[in-house]
């Protein structure tokens, strides 16, 4: 979200609040989407949504209660329902002495640049031809690969944010971004790959990259075999990393620890992984898919350094877990839209990178796997336990050079030893449209079951 | 129509449950309003227009660190309208059901699928039965909030009441009453209420080894009638038992070996190494391992496979589908052959034939697709002690967790919960979590062994495309007899 004073949002969640009564703590969250997603298959628009959407989300806590409500409209009727429903709502909560709304804070937003007038401006014709010709690129890279749909999306989010406690902010963003699915056969045998392409507006896309990055997913693993079980050195791939870095953050993450449900509690200060390995979420960077002015509560976001050089420095926090913990939010409040309440969670995660290339990384390597895809990775973690075991798909590696495709085989390790066991960071990093950047990570030691 | 919506009627508030009979409520747009607004989509020269309508009220709260966090009120209304020309489909949706609002967005969709002209038709609407699947006795909005709240309140007792290493117990209450309208075309006009009520639970237990957890959830497509029936305080205690048991597991195996799944607790493992395969979209973009296999034998004759969104109570069952289409019984495979795989209403139109009744959809927000329902295989005849007793070494899993498959390869993978060893044809030490591993075509013939106990499973949410919708699975114990465990264990 980006700080835009001026809003007719503002102005709905403004009239809530001055609707508070005394004693009552009121919060109204307000938001409008507008989305565009086409689908393309064989050339042909398969589908065109056209979609906005609103809505309004208020929070009441009195003497320590907590009551919600939200409605997927904002229509005057329904909000004073909602109101109402929140407010009955108070009184079936537990009273919570740490229960409350954010306070502005002497933290400043550092201003970004997350809306794009181009992309608002986009003809819709020209959104169908990107689509097209994503689906033409990718067919067109390699004789065996079919498309299953190649996709252009856009959306364009405003909210806003107002408290009885002196919060009063908006925003809006956009962004955009194509995607298309791959099928590569040979023979009886069928291997699927994706790629995609994302931007601020369309003219960032990189079309070639995304087609030839969804043949190469499907057409690699052609032929792969299941490989023997066996403890082995696992190269991820920044696409994976990234995928993991997301688990871990929940190890992380403020309210977890005061409910007894971190690994890391009582951890701080400690060494939990290698010395090479900091973690930082940063949502201040631009570089970040997920850079952002404002948390859900919002306040200002901000860097926080999570771990360095392997010793846990702290969690991330809202303001409730924050008062609970006896320290200040430090800016990660995240919300789901208007129908939930704020969370705990990361918001831009990146390991501070190395300087070698995966090619580099791999030369190294006697007997190894480089990990390009996990499946299941959210059946698999548990990360009360850190115990965690994840399907995979990827190539093997055997002195130094990358070998046969293998498939059907799972890693397994837990996140406590995986952090150990870490031995390098790549220097490839790749800022995904995820809520982590990936890059490569060596892990020494993990256990891969095949056949 | 706004005199026509539920929220101008004050004996329909969530809050006010005085005395009234609530039944079904009132009708959500006018049959007239709805033959205007097909006939202003289809102007253009459209092939078929729909209009589907959705009021939906839920109620959750939530059970944390021994407090009532929140409750919760939803109010999510709507309408979608999508109009198809030729191959494609345009959709457009909008919060207001206003003929006005309606009418602004059949002309999105109508101009998303279209840029032809065409004449003005009239569309003749006959209202379509659904399948009766069962009988709502108290609708969520009639009970008491706190008569909610005390259900959490009885879970963090009973789980905390287990045992003294249980360090944490987070619980979470939820209902919803989903009133959907569709209007087609086809001159299809159907209604459906489907009322769902949902408890699940997570509890900590810790050791010295690190913590463990537990869960355990029931959910049925009833009211509030359902906690006659489920007592919530054992759910609480089963939970807790899983977490404390844990606390003693060893690390689970590593590779292939005989893997036994209880009644009741694998009925995921259909869902992925199967069924998402037999859904007509995917088959129809050969993105399904079982693409052209109908008539051939794709499992161990064992095996029967079945949709059923008929099956009354049940998490995944409806009246009709988001579509319009009654809910079926359709059998998917029969004694190990491939009979049909399920179809929602475009794939059903190019193939011509009937609908499966499969049409879902997550909200008046998304597009119908083709979607299980109720999945589950029939009973066999073993005995499921024999099972274990014929097994020499293999892994028990007592509950499986999530999976997720790549239907075009048919490898899938889901997480084990719970699971045990099997040393000498019994079920040893608890095992840690790991997910299993395997291919769905392989699996399915490997099954060797069916058991004559058939259960149902815990409610699940299926996610495709970003849509998820309630299902329901089920089997009997029964045995494969190879697949990967991923442990960490030699």
């Amino acid at each position: 979200m980006s700080t835009r004073p001026d809003s007719e949002l503002l102005r709905i969640a403004d009239a809530v609040v001055a609707q508070a009564r005394p004693g009552e703590q009121l919060e109204a969250y307000v938001s409008r989407d507008s989305e565009t997603d086409i689908r393309v298959y064989e050339g042909e628009i398969e589908h065109f949504v056209s979609a906005q959407s609103e809505g309004i989300g208020i929070r009441v806590i009195r003497d320590g209660r907590t009551g919600f409500a939200y409605a997927g409209t904002l229509d005057e009727r329904a909000i004073a329902e909602v109101l109402a429903e929140a407010r009955d709502n108070v009184e079936f909560g537990t009273p919570d002495e740490w229960a409350g709304l954010a306070s502005p804070d002497d933290v400043d937003v550092v201003p970004q640049d997350l809306w794009n007038e181009a992309l608002a401006a986009y003809a819709t014709d020209r959104k169908i031809e990107l689509a097209k010709e994503l689906e033409r690129l990718a067919l067109a890279s390699d004789p065996r690969v079919r498309v299953d749909d190649a996709n252009y999306s856009d959306v364009a989010a405003e909210s806003a944010v107002v408290t009885t406690t002196g919060i009063r902010r908006a925003g809006r963003e956009n962004g955009c971004y194509v995607s298309v699915g791959t099928l590569a056969d040979d023979g009886d045998e069928t291997q699927t790959g994706f790629g995609f392409s994302v931007g601020r507006s369309p003219d960032e896309f990189d079309l070639a990259k995304a087609a030839k990055e969804a043949a190469e997913r499907a057409t690699r693993l052609l032929g792969a075999t299941k490989p023997a079980s066996r403890r082995l050195t696992v190269v991820l791939d920044p696409f994976v990393t990234a995928q993991f870095l997301g688990i871990i953050s929940s190890t992380l993450n403020g309210e977890s620890v005061i409910k007894g449900r971190s690994l890391f509690k009582d951890r701080v200060g400690e060494t939990v992984a290698n010395p090479l390995f900091t973690l930082v979420d940063d949502p201040t960077n631009p570089l970040a898919y997920t850079a952002t002015e404002l948390d859900g509560e919002g306040l200002a976001a901000r860097r926080n350094v999570l771990i360095d050089g392997g010793v846990l420095q702290g969690f991330v926090h809202n303001s409730y877990s924050a008062r609970r913990a006896g320290t200040a939010s430090t800016g990660n409040a995240v919300r789901g839209g208007f129908k939930g309440t704020p969370g705990v969670g990361c918001l831009a995660l990146q390991v501070v990178p190395g300087t070698r290339s995966q090619t580099e990384l791999i030369s190294g390597i006697q007997d190894g796997v480089l990990v390009q895809q996990v499946s299941g990775l959210h059946s698999g973690v548990n990360p009360i336990s850190g115990d965690f075991s994840t399907g995979a798909s990827g190539l093997l590696i055997s002195n130094g050079q990358l070998g046969a495709p293998v498939r059907e085989f799972t890693i397994a390790s837990t996140l406590q030893r995986m952090l150990l066991d870490l031995v390098e960071v790549g220097g490839d990093v790749d800022w995904l449209p995820m809520r982590a950047a990936g890059v490569s990570l060596v892990i020494a030691d993990m256990t891969m079951s095949g056949a | 129509m706004p005199s026509d919506m539920p929220s101008d009627t004050p004996s329909d508030t969530p809050s006010d449950p005085g005395g009234r009979t609530l039944g079904r409520l009132p009708g959500m747009i006018d049959a007239e309003v709805l033959s205007r607004v097909l006939g202003a989509a289809v102007r253009s020269g459209a092939d078929f227009a729909e209009v589907f309508a959705e009021d939906k009220r839920s109620t959750s709260a939530g059970l944390d660190d021994g407090r009532i966090e929140q409750v919760t009120s939803g109010r999510d209304r709507g309408a979608g309208i999508r109009v198809v020309k030729g191959d494609t489909t345009g959709f457009a949706h909008t919060a207001d059901l206003s003929e006005a609002g309606l009418l602004a967005a059949a002309q999105s969709a109508a101009a998303a699928a279209s840029q032809g002209g065409g004449g003005v038709r009239t569309i003749a609407l006959t209202p379509r039965a659904g399948t009766k699947v069962n009988t709502v006795e108290r609708y969520p909005d009639e009970v008491p909030k706190a008569a909610k709240v005390e259900l959490l309140r009885r879970i963090d007792d009973a789980a905390r009441s287990a045992g003294s290493s249980i360090v944490q117990v987070s619980a979470g209450y939820g209902d919803s009453r989903r009133r959907i309208l569709v209007a087609n075309t086809d001159g299809v006009l159907a209604e459906d209420e489907q009322v769902r009520s949902l408890v699940r639970m997570s509890v900590v237990a810790t050791g010295d080894a690190g913590m463990q957890t537990g869960f355990q959830s029931a959910g049925q497509t009833i009211g509030f009638e359902m906690f006659d029936a489920v007592d919530v305080e054992a759910l609480a205690r089963d939970a807790a038992r899983m977490a404390i048991t844990k606390l003693d597991a060893r690390p689970a195996p590593s590779g292939a070996m005989p893997v036994v799944i209880q009644r009741g607790s694998g009925g995921v493992l259909f869902h992925e190494a199967c069924g998402h395969g037999l859904e007509a979209d995917l088959v129809a973009k050969g993105a399904s391992v079982y693409r052209g296999k109908a008539g051939e034998l794709v499992a161990s004759p064992l095996v029967t496979l079945v949709d059923d969104g008929t099956m009354s109570t049940e998490w995944g069952a409806i009246g009709i589908d988001d579509e319009g289409h009654p809910s079926q019984y359709n059998v998917l495979i029969q004694d190990g052959v491939l009979t049909d795989y399920m179809w929602d209403y475009l794939r059903a139109r190019k193939e011509g034939r009937p609908q499966s009744g499969n049409g879902r959809r997550q909200s008046y927000m998304h597009l119908p697709m083709v979607r299980m329902t109720n999945t589950y295989v029939l009973n066999g005849t073993e005995e499921p002690d024999d099972i274990v007793r014929n097994t020499d070494h293999g892994v028990y899993v007592a509950k499986l967790g999530g999976g997720s498959v790549n239907t075009a390869t048919g490898d899938f993978v889901f997480g084990m919960v719970e699971a045990y060893l099997i040393e000498n044809g019994e079920i040893t030490e608890p095992l840690r979590e790991g997910n299993l591993i395997g291919n769905g075509p392989q699996v399915l013939r490997d099954i060797d062994l069916l058991g004559n106990d058939f259960g149902m499973g815990n409610p699940g949410t299926c996610g495709k495309d970003g849509q998820g919708v309630p299902v329901g699975d089920g089997q009997p114990t029964l045995r494969v007899k190879s697949m990967t465990i991923g442990g960490t264990a030699a």
